[in-house]
């Protein structure tokens, strides 16, 4: 570990490639095998001697009820990911699924995922629908398992250790992309409204809060609305799924981290004709998976995020 | 150490993630109790649900999913009929007379819907190889889409 990690490491070639699709100035550096990404010019710190101020974990895109070749098992695959946040060696202050719970949003689907998820050891298991959940009756299904206290299409919002936390649904109404209509924009707007400047943001979503690949419906429609009640914020971090893999992209005071999932992953943007599942060569697909731990310490306006494969 | 973009975050066994202005000087206090949630509201509902605490890791001893009844055993065929393939309605645009029963089947690994625009139909999921079939009593031109993937769209014209 004793490579430096300024951002500047970076190849000219990598940084090439990772700005055409970012745009901006996340940087990833290697520091002894591990791949570190922070936003130039700031000095990350890893070191965490004492118990962070918060810290949970995400899962994504279980898609329970998938039997494809791509993984012919995601229940068990789920389950491994659901024993890994169990095996942290702390309790995760909450857990939070961002969505594509079920693959075809039968009764019998969420009743399975809602059981499974029942198994995660934490005080508190928190859910955004994904389009998988809500596509065939506007999330009707999905709120009757998981909606309990939610408003409208199925967000909400809550403090924890000096953080807020904004749980949108962004699945329910797709004119192309994902969307948060008027209803839900006006909620985020009042919802902030007494919320000071310093206060760290997380906003979860199952789509993507930004345009990673609109041709495949990958981004939020009415997402800069959202984002601009958010300007103020001196820290607004946006963690979401839907698209089966890792990726990361800044603007301005927002940072985006999409997830990857517990089921099979999907094409990068472009690659194909269609973001259809990949099959993976044997032994491979585990690679593809994982589950993700975010902690925040008081006073450093900054999470750290850490990616972890199933394993 | 070159890496790529893509494939460095899942190359690795851990990807840690550092992100905004870390330079003010952490104030050291550890909690050591996990923190409350203040759901803002004294609504006695709240969002989400409690998982196991204290609890040894357990294994999701889940029930098989059901599976569903309208699986096709073969892709129809015939004037009537659209299939999907790599998240495209084929054919794209189709006329029938009124009162055509038109049936749709999912060739795809992803599920699909049937969704007209106008709300007059709408198919649950259809997972691989299954069907929807739809009968249109009233002449017009019907714009469709996934619902789950909304830039599929097609259009079902219907004759007198």
């Amino acid at each position: 570990m004793t490579s430096d990690r300024d951002p500047s490491s970076m190849t000219r070639r990598q940084l090439i490639r990772h700005s055409a699709w970012f745009g901006s100035a996340v940087v990833l550096t290697v520091v002894g095998g591990e791949v570190i990404s922070h936003i130039a010019g700031s000095t990350p710190k890893t070191s965490q001697a004492t118990r962070p101020t918060l810290r949970f974990a995400q899962i994504s895109d279980s898609h329970i009820g998938f039997s494809g070749g791509a993984n012919p098992n995601v229940a068990d695959t789920f389950t491994e990911a659901i024993n890994q946040v169990n095996s942290l060696g702390y309790t995760p202050d909450f857990v939070m699924h961002t969505g594509d719970l079920t693959h075809l949003a039968t009764p019998a689907q969420f009743d399975q995922v809602k059981q499974m998820l029942t198994g995660l050891r934490t005080p508190h298991i928190f859910t955004v629908p994904g389009e998988h959940d809500t596509g065939d009756d506007a999330g009707q299904k999905y709120r009757q398992v998981f909606g309990a206290g939610t408003r409208g299409d199925g967000w909400y919002s809550f403090d924890i250790a000096g953080v807020h936390v904004i749980a949108l649904v962004n699945t329910v109404h797709l004119p192309k992309l994902g969307q948060l209509g008027k209803e839900q924009l006006e909620w985020i707007e009042k919802d902030v409204a007494g919320v000071s400047n310093d206060t760290p943001i997380i906003v979860f979503s199952h789509i993507p809060m930004f345009a990673m690949y609109p041709d495949w419906g990958w981004g939020t429609e009415d997402a800069a609305q959202a984002l601009s009640y958010l300007k103020r914020f001196s820290s607004v971090t946006c963690l979401n799924g839907h698209v089966h893999q890792l990726f990361t992209k800044t603007e301005g005071n927002v940072t985006f981290y999409t997830a990857t999932t517990t089921a099979y992953p999907l094409p990068h943007p472009g690659d194909g004709p269609a973001p259809k599942p990949v099959t993976l060569p044997a032994g491979q697909l585990h690679d593809a998976l994982g589950i993700r731990e975010v902690s925040y310490v008081k006073g450093q306006q900054a999470l750290a995020l850490k990616e972890q494969k199933l394993q | 150490v070159s890496i790529r973009s893509w494939a460095a975050p899942v190359a690795t066994t851990a990807a840690v993630i550092l992100l905004a202005g870390c330079s003010s000087s952490s104030t050291s206090s550890s909690p050591t109790t996990q923190p409350s949630i203040n759901f803002g509201s004294q609504a006695s509902v709240t969002p989400g649900m409690p998982g196991m605490s204290g609890m040894p890791s357990a294994s999701g001893n889940a029930p098989a999913a059901s599976g569903s009844s309208t699986t096709a055993p073969a892709t129809p065929v015939g004037p009537n009929a659209v299939s999907i393939d790599n998240f495209k309605f084929a054919p794209q645009s189709l006329t029938v007379p009124v009162g055509t029963t038109v049936t749709w089947t999912n060739n795809d690994e992803e599920p699909h819907t049937i969704a007209a625009r106008d709300g007059s139909f709408h198919s649950p999921a259809l997972d691989t190889h299954q069907t929807f079939s739809y009968t249109f009593q009233a002449p017009g031109s019907y714009d469709y889409i996934c619902s789950i993937h909304p830039f599929m769209t097609a259009t079902v014209v219907v004759t007198k």
